[in-house]
C-alpha cells in the first residue's frame, strides 16, 4: 500500500517536471499520442480547468488503468490499441478542410443533396471554411439571448466548468460514476468536449435544445461529456447528432451523457446518429462506444430517449433510466440500421426504484448485408417499486438472407407487484410488399425505405418534427444496395 | 396497345404458361376466364414483371415498346396497373402516403413534376368518395386490417388516382357484396376510355355484366383455348368448362 502511494507521488512529481516540459507544447495543436498523466494534464491545461477538475480527471484515469475492456456484447473487432490514439486536437483550422464542395467526396455531396440540405450547410458539414460560420455565430447568439432571458444555461462544458463550477461538482459523475464501466471512466479522464444544460424551476424551454447551434465552436469530439439539469416543474427536448453524415477523422468515440430530471420535471432527449459505416467491405468505419443514464430523482418526472443509429462501424450503447422519484416515466424509442458488415449490440436499462414507475421500451432493428443487430435490454424492479409496469416491444427486420438479429432481454423482478410485458417479433421484408410497391412505380430503394420507415413508424413519430423529416430520409439513404 | 406473343413462363423450374397469345387494342376490355390454376394469375404477374416469373419463350410489348426488358417499376410507368387478386398489407405505411409516393414517382419517370401536397389531397378525397371509401381508411396503413372487401375497394381507389392506361384486375370482384360489386364496376367503367385498355380476370360472369367486355378469352392449362364475345361468358355460365369441352388438360 505505502508502496503504491510513494509511487504514485514519485509519479506525480517526475510528471510535474514533466508538465514543464510541456508549456511550449501546450502551444501547439495535439497532445502526443498515446494517454498518461501528462496527456491529461495537458488537456486540462488547454482547458484552463480548474484544479479539482484536473483532480477528477487523475483519479479516473488511475481508475480506467485498473480497469478491462468489456467483451460481453455480440461485437467483434480488432483490439483497440489506447496508445496509439491522438487525445487531444485543437479544433481544425480552414485550411486543412477542403477549399470548396469541388474538393469534397462527390459520393457524400450526394448524400447531402437527397437529404435536401442547403449548399451552404453542406459547406460547413464537408468542414469547407465559408462565412455561414458568421450566420450560425449570429443564429447561436440570438439563441443565447433567448435562453438566457428564460434563466436557462446552454453552453460548452468547458465554459461549464469555468462559470458553473458549484453544479459542475454537485451533477458531474452523479448519474454515471467514473467507474461505471471502461469507456465511461476512459471519457472521464479524457473528455473534451460536451453540452451543459440547465433548466431553472418551472420553465418550459421555448426551443429545442441542438448541439447544432455551438457548430461553430464544437467540432464533434471524440470524448463527449453531456449533462442535462431539469430542475422542479421544467421541460426541455434535446436534440443531439446530425442526420448529415460529418466529416470526423477519429476512429474511436466513448461519449457520456448525464441526465437529472427533479420533481414533476421532463426531458426528451432525440439522437440520429450516422457517422461514417465504413465501407462495403467493412473497412474504416467509427466505433461508437457510449454510456447515456439519465436520473428521474423527482416524482412523477420523466425521461425520454429516442434514438436513430445509422452509422458506425460497432454501436455499443445502452441509454438508460433510474426511476427513482414515486411515479417517475421512463421511456426508451429506438431504430437501429445496420447494413454491408456493420455491428450494434444497443438497448436500454430501467431501473425501478421509485413507487408506481413506469417504462415502455420500443426497438426496431432492421439489418441488411453482412450485418449483425442486437437488442441487449434490462428491467429491473428492486424490493421497494411498488406497482412497477413496464411495457417492451422489440421488432426485428431482416433484409437478406446473411445478416442477423438478436434480441437479448433480461428481466429482474424483485416486487411481487410488478407486471412486465414483453413482446418481440423478427420479419423480412417479403418479396410480395416490395412487388406490390414497385407495380405501382416505386422504384427499388423508394420501396425500401417506405416499407422500412412504416416499420419505424412508432418510434419515428416520437422524434421532434423536423428531425423526424430527416431523419425518414436518412432510413432510405443507409439502406441504399440492400435489396435487388 | 399490348400485343403477347407465344409466351411461355416458368415459376420454379415448372412451365405454368405454355404459349399464350394475346393482343389488346386501345380502348377495348377483354376479360380472361378459366379454371382455378389455369395460369391467369401467372400471366398478369408476368405482364407486370414479378421476380421469379421466368420468361422462357416469346414476347410482351406495349405501345411497341418491350416490357420484357424493363423494371416493374418502369412498366408501371409505361402506364401498366395491377389490381391485385391478394392486396399485400404494408404496416405503418398510410395509404395516402403510399400513394402519394407511388404517383409522384410515376409522374417523375415521364418526366413531370410531383403533385402539389394540396392538389393530391383533393385528388384522393374525390376517388375515394366516388367508390365510396370512407376518408378515414386513407389514414390507416396499406392493407392492415382491411377486410377482403375492403382491400378489393382500396385497389380501386389506387387504381383510379394512379390513372393507369392498360389495367390488369385479377379477380377485382371476388369477395365483393352485391352494392360493392357495382361500385367497383363503376369505377371501372369509369376508367374506360378510347385510350385505355382493360383486362379483367374473372371467374363470375355477373361482373361482365356491369362491365360489359368486348372480348373474352378462356384460359385453360396455361394456353388461351377459346375466345369470344360476352356471350361466351353467358354460355359457360350455363354449361361450366366441362360443358364447353374444356377440361384441366385441354391443351
Ligand atoms: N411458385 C410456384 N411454384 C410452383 N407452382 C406454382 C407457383 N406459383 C404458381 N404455381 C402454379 O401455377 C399454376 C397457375 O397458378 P395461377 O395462380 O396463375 O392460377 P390462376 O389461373 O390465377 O388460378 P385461380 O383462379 O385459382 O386464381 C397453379 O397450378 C399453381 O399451383
Ligand atoms: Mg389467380
Amino acid at each position: 500500500m505505502v508502496a503504491t502511494k510513494e509511487a504514485q507521488q514519485t509519479v506525480e512529481e517526475v510528471s510535474g517536471e514533466y508538465k514543464y516540459g510541456f508549456v511550449t507544447e501546450i502551444e501547439t495543436e495535439k497532445a502526443p499520442k498515446g494517454l498518461n498523466e501528462d496527456v491529461i494534464r495537458f488537456i486540462s491545461a488547454k482547458k484552463k480547468e480548474p484544479e479539482w477538475l484536473l483532480a477528477w480527471r487523475l483519479k479516473a484515469y488511475a481508475k480506467w488503468l485498473t480497469m478491462e475492456e468489456p467483451t460481453w456484447a455480440m461485437v467483434d473487432y480488432p483490439k483497440i490499441d489506447f496508445q496509439d490514439i491522438y487525445y487531444y486536437a485543437a479544433p481544425k483550422s480552414a485550411e486543412d478542410g477542403p477549399k470548396s464542395l469541388e474538393d469534397v467526396d462527390p459520393e457524400l455531396l450526394r448524400t447531402y443533396e437527397k437529404l435536401g440540405i442547403s449548399l451552404k450547410e453542406q459547406e460547413v458539414l464537408s468542414g469547407v471554411a465559408v462565412d455561414i460560420v458568421f450566420d450560425s455565430v449570429s443564429v447561436a447568439t440570438t439563441f443565447r439571448k433567448k435562453l438566457k432571458e428564460a434563466g436557462i444555461i446552454f453552453c460548452s462544458i468547458s465554459e461549464a466548468a469555468h462559470d458553473y463550477p458549484e453544479m459542475m461538482k454537485k451533477y458531474l459523475g452523479s448519474v454515471v460514476p467514473v467507474a461505471d464501466n471502461y469507456y465511461s471512466a476512459l471519457n472521464s479522464a479524457v473528455f473534451t468536449d460536451g453540452t451543459f444544460v440547465y433548466i431553472p424551476k418551472g420553465v418550459r424551454c421555448p426551443m429545442e435544445l441542438s448541439t447544432y447551434f455551438r457548430i461553430n465552436e464544437a467540432n464533434t469530439g471524440q470524448f463527449e461529456r453531456t449533462i442535462i439539469i431539469a430542475d422542479e416543474g421544467s421541460y426541455v427536448s434535446y436534440l443531439e447528432g446530425c442526420t448529415a453524415p460529418q466529416r470526423d477523422e477519429n476512429q474511436l468515440h466513448a461519449a457520456v451523457v448525464e441526465l437529472v430530471t427533479h420533481d414533476d420535471a421532463e426531458i426528451k432527449y432525440s439522437t440520429v446518429q450516422n457517422w461514417y459505416p465504413g465501407d462495403k467491405d467493412g473497412k474504416g468505419g467509427i466505433y461508437n462506444f457510449v454510456t447515456k443514464r439519465g436520473a428521474c430523482r423527482g416524482k412523477n418526472s420523466k425521461i425520454s430517449w429516442t434514438q436513430v443509429e445509422t452509422g458506425s462501424a460497432i454501436t455499443w450503447k445502452y441509454p438508460s433510466c433510474l426511476l427513482i422519484g414515486d411515479n417517475s416515466v421512463g421511456e426508451f424509442y429506438s431504430v437501429a440500421i445496420t447494413n454491408n458488415y456493420q455491428q450494434a449490440d444497443t438497448g436500454t436499462k430501467m431501473i425501478h426504484i421509485g413507487k408506481n414507475t413506469s417504462s415502455t421500451i420500443i426497438s426496431k432493428g432492421i439489418s441488411a448485408g453482412k450485418s449483425q443487430a442486437t437488442y441487449r435490454g434490462l428491467v429491473k424492479v428492486l424490493p421497494g417499486a411498488e406497482n412497477a409496469r413496464n411495457f417492451t416491444q422489440c421488432d426485428s427486420l431482416l433484409i437478406g438472407d446473411l445478416c442477423g438479429a438478436h434480441t437479448v432481454p433480461y428481466i429482474e423482478i424483485k416486487n411481487p407487484t410488478a407486471q412486465v410485458e414483453h413482446e418481440a417479433t423478427t420479419s423480412k421484408i417479403s418479396d410480395e410488399q416490395l412487388f406490390y410497391c414497385l407495380q405501382r412505380g416505386l422504384e427499388v430503394e423508394d420501396a425500401v425505405a417506405l416499407i422500412v420507415n412504416g416499420f419505424c413508424k412508432d418510434v419515428m413519430q416520437n422524434l421532434p418534427m423536423e428531425f423526424a423529416v430527416e431523419a425518414q430520409k436518412l432510413l432510405g439513404i443507409s439502406l441504399e444496395g440492400s435489396v435487388g | 396497345m399490348l400485343e403477347i406473343k407465344n409466351l411461355h413462363v416458368s415459376v420454379g423450374g415448372k412451365e405454368i404458361l405454355k404459349g399464350v397469345n394475346l393482343t389488346m387494342k386501345s380502348g377495348e376490355v377483354h376479360a380472361i376466364m378459366g379454371p382455378n390454376g389455369a395460369g391467369k394469375s401467372t400471366l398478369s404477374y408476368a405482364i407486370c414483371g414479378k421476380d421469379g416469373y421466368e420468361i422462357t419463350e416469346g414476347t410482351v410489348t406495349y405501345n411497341g415498346k418491350d416490357l420484357l426488358d424493363m423494371e416493374p417499376d418502369q412498366r408501371a410507368g409505361e402506364g401498366l396497373f395491377l389490381g391485385f387478386q391478394y392486396p399485400v398489407e404494408i404496416p405503418g405505411v398510410s395509404n395516402m402516403n403510399f400513394l402519394r409516393s407511388a404517383l409522384n414517382s410515376q409522374r417523375r419517370y415521364r418526366g413531370g413534376k410531383d403533385m402539389p401536397a394540396v392538389e393530391f389531397l383533393k385528388l384522393v378525397r374525390a376517388k375515394a368518395k366516388e367508390l365510396d371509401m370512407d376518408a378515414e381508411m386513407l389514414k390507416r396503413p396499406v392493407n392492415v386490417g382491411f377486410s377482403g372487401g375492403e382491400k378489393k375497394r382500396n385497389e380501386m381507389v389506387q387504381m383510379a388516382v394512379l390513372n393507369p392506361s392498360l389495367a390488369v384486375l385479377d379477380e377485382t370482384d371476388s369477395g365483393l357484396d352485391i352494392d360493392a360489386l357495382k361500385v367497383v364496376s363503376d369505377g371501372i367503367n369509369r376508367l374506360r376510355s378510347p385510350e385505355n385498355s382493360i383486362l379483367m380476370i374473372t371467374h363470375y360472369q355477373r361482373l361482365l355484366d356491369y362491365v360489359v367486355p368486348d372480348f373474352v378469352h378462356i384460359m385453360a392449362d396455361g394456353k388461351i383455348v377459346r375466345t369470344g364475345d360476352k356471350t361466351l361468358a353467358i354460355d359457360l355460365e350455363e354449361k361450366g368448362y366441362v360443358g364447353l369441352g374444356i377440361t384441366e388438360n385441354a391443351a
